[in-house]
C-alpha cells in the first residue's frame, strides 16, 4: 500500500509526511529524535504542545502534537516548555480567600479580558473564564472551568499580561478540594463495612463457586446502579 | 417583577459584597429583580485613554456581548444593563460611547473577538442603579418604607466616576440631587457637604496612604462640620478610601471626628425594612449608630 505525501513546514523547512500523520508521528517518520515534546501520545499529558498555521488562514492555532494532524503547507513548531513562575506554598498554612492570588501571582489582576488564552486552549477549555473567575476569588468556578487543564502552556505563552494560567488554576483548584469542596464520606463508610466483616460471607460465597457459576453470575449482574 | 441585566463587578464580589447583596435586596423589594450577567468579565477597572492601544477597550465591550446575549433569551424584560459599581458604570459607559462614536474601532474589536457567538452592535444601554431609583421615583421608595430615619443625618459623596466626564454622568455633575432625593425619601434629613464632588484620593490609596489620608481628612471635615451622622456613598473605592484612611486622618489630625460610611443601599435596606446584615468590613463600625436608630424607630427608646 502506497501512501500520499505531503508537504509540510517544521522549523521553517519543508519536509514530506505521509498523509494522516499527526505532529509527532510526522517527526517521528523524518527522523528527529525527540527528547523533549512528546509524552503519552493520548492526548492526556499536555507535553507536545505545538503551534501552527494553515495555508491561507491568518489565524495562530495551538494543538497537541500527538492529536493535531497535518495538513498540506501547514507551518509547525513544537512549544516544549514554557517558562513560567510558580508559587511555593503549605497548602495547610492558607486559606480560601481571594488575596492569595494578590500574594502567589499578583499579575492575574493584569488580565485584559481579550481572551487570547481560550483562543489558544487545545482543550477548549474557556480559559479567560477562569482567570476572570480567580480575579473575583472564586474558587469553584475555576476548579470546575479548569478540569480539564493539562498544564501544556500555550495560554501563558501567548498571554499580553503574561500571566501563566495554568498555575493559578492549579492553586485554585488545590483550594478548592482542600477547603471548600464538600468532603465525600463513602470510601470512610466502605472502609469500616470491609473491616467489620461485611463481606467475609460473601466473598467466602464467591470463592466457591464454579467458573460457570461465576460467568453467570456475572452476566446478571446488577449494571444499571446510580453513583449517588 | 421587571428582569433586568446586571453587571456586579469584581469588587462587588470580594471587598464590597455588602454594596451587592443589599443592591440587589433592595432592588427585589421595589419590583426589578436583578439578573446576573452569565460569564461577565472584569470591566477594565480604569477607562483607558490610550487612544490607539484598542485592547483595553475589549474587557468592556466582552461585557456588552454578554447584554447581548442575555438580551436573546427570554430572561429579561427590560434590555438596560444595571450597574452599581461607580467605577465600573464609568468604564462600561465610556467604552460603550467609545465604540458608538467610532465604527471603525468597533469593528477592530470585533474583529479581533471572533470566538464569540456574536458581534457588539453599540446598542445596549447601561443605566446606574441610581439613575434607575430615580426612574422608580422617590414617591414609590416613600411609600415603601417602613422606619422613617427621622433625625438621621446623612451626607451624601459623589467623588468622581459618577458625574465625570459630563458625558456619562448620572446627574448634573456640578450640583447633583441624585443621592439627597432618596436620602429624603427615607425619611432622613440631608446634610450639605460642600467637598462631596472631591477626588477621594482614588487608586493612590495603594501607594500614597498619607495624600489619600489627607483628602480624606478635607472631606470628613466638611461632613462634620455640617453635622452629618453618617456618609453614604456609590462607589467602593470612594467608600474604602473615606472610611479606611479615617485611620491615617485621626492619627495625623487631633481634631479629625470618626463618621461612619455606608453605601446607599445599605441605608435603604435599613428604612424599606430588609435588614441591616449586609456585612462588610469597616474601620468606623457604622453599627451602633444603625442600631440606635432601629431601636428607637421599633419602640425601644
Amino acid at each position: 500500500m502506497t501512501q500520499d505525501l505531503i508537504p509540510i513546514y517544521i522549523y521553517s523547512r519543508k519536509y514530506y509526511v505521509p498523509e494522516g500523520s499527526t505532529i509527532i508521528t510526522a517527526l517521528e517518520y523524518l527522523g528527529f529524535k525527540l527528547k523533549k515534546g512528546v509524552g503519552c501520545k493520548e492526548g492526556f499529558c499536555g507535553a507536545c504542545a505545538s503551534l501552527y498555521r494553515l495555508k491561507g488562514d491568518y489565524k495562530l492555532k495551538g494543538g497537541l502534537g500527538c492529536q493535531t494532524v497535518v495538513q498540506p503547507e501547514m507551518q509547525i513548531v513544537q512549544i516544549p516548555f514554557v517558562p513560567a513562575p510558580k508559587a511555593i506554598y503549605k497548602i495547610e498554612e492558607l486559606q480560601p480567600d481571594s488575596e492569595i492570588f494578590v500574594r502567589y501571582y499578583p499579575e492575574l489582576y493584569r488580565c485584559l479580558s481579550c481572551n487570547t488564552c481560550t483562543k489558544i486552549c487545545p482543550q477548549e477549555l474557556q480559559v479567560m473564564d477562569f482567570v476572570q473567575a480567580a480575579v473575583r476569588g472564586d474558587f469553584e468556578q475555576v476548579a470546575n472551568l479548569s478540569f480539564d487543564c493539562i498544564m501544556c502552556g500555550l495560554c501563558s505563552a501567548r498571554c499580553p499580561a503574561e500571566i501563566t494560567q495554568f498555575n493559578v488554576a492549579m492553586l485554585a483548584r488545590r483550594i478548592y478540594g482542600k477547603y471548600l469542596m464538600k468532603k465525600s464520606t463513602f470510601l470512610e463508610q466502605r472502609l469500616k463495612e470491609i473491616e467489620s466483616g461485611k463481606y467475609e460471607e460473601g466473598y467466602r460465597e464467591l470463592m466457591s463457586l464454579s467458573q460457570e457459576e461465576l460467568k453467570n453470575r456475572y452476566f446478571q449482574r446488577e449494571i444499571d446502579f446510580q453513583i449517588t | 417583577m421587571t428582569r433586568m441585566p446586571y453587571y456586579p463587578g469584581c469588587t462587588l464580589k470580594t471587598k464590597a459584597q455588602n454594596y451587592d447583596l443589599s443592591t440587589r435586596a433592595v432592588f427585589r423589594e421595589l419590583g426589578v429583580d436583578l439578573v446576573e450577567l452569565p460569564r461577565w468579565n472584569c470591566c477594565g477597572a480604569v477607562f483607558s485613554l490610550v487612544t490607539d492601544d484598542l485592547l483595553r477597550q475589549v474587557a468592556p465591550i466582552t461585557n456588552l456581548i454578554r447584554v447581548q446575549e442575555l438580551q436573546g433569551t427570554d430572561s429579561v424584560d427590560d434590555p438596560r444593563l444595571v450597574v452599581p459599581c461607580a467605577m465600573c458604570f464609568n468604564v462600561l459607559k465610556r467604552a460603550n460611547a467609545r465604540m458608538k462614536d467610532n465604527p471603525e474601532d468597533l469593528k477592530k474589536i470585533n474583529d479581533f473577538l471572533y470566538l464569540e457567538s456574536q458581534p457588539y452592535r453599540g446598542e445596549v444601554q447601561i443605566i446606574h442603579t441610581l439613575e434607575l431609583l430615580k426612574e422608580i421615583s422617590a414617591k414609590r421608595i416613600k411609600e415603601q418604607v417602613k422606619f422613617p430615619l427621622l433625625g438621621l443625618k446623612v451626607s451624601p459623596y459623589y467623588g468622581c466616576n459618577l458625574l465625570r466626564p459630563k458625558d456619562v454622568a448620572i446627574d448634573n455633575p456640578e450640583n447633583p440631587s441624585i443621592l439627597e432625593g432618596i436620602t429624603e425619601a427615607l425619611g432622613a434629613k440631608v446634610v450639605f457637604n460642600n467637598r462631596r464632588l472631591r477626588c477621594c484620593g482614588s487608586y493612590q490609596t495603594v501607594s500614597e496612604k498619607g495624600l489619600v489620608a489627607d483628602l480624606v481628612y478635607d472631606i470628613i471635615k466638611g461632613a462634620a462640620r455640617a453635622g452629618a451622622d453618617l456618609i453614604i456613598t456609590a462607589c467602593p473605592l470612594c467608600s474604602f478610601n473615606l472610611d479606611w484612611r479615617q485611620k491615617e486622618a485621626m492619627e495625623a489630625h487631633s481634631d479629625h471626628k470618626l463618621i461612619p460610611v455606608i453605601y446607599y443601599t445599605e441605608l435603604m435596606a435599613l428604612a424599606l425594612g430588609i435588614g441591616n446584615g449586609f456585612g462588610g468590613e469597616h474601620f468606623v463600625d457604622p453599627q451602633p449608630l444603625l442600631q440606635k436608630f432601629l431601636e428607637k424607630e421599633k419602640g425601644g427608646i
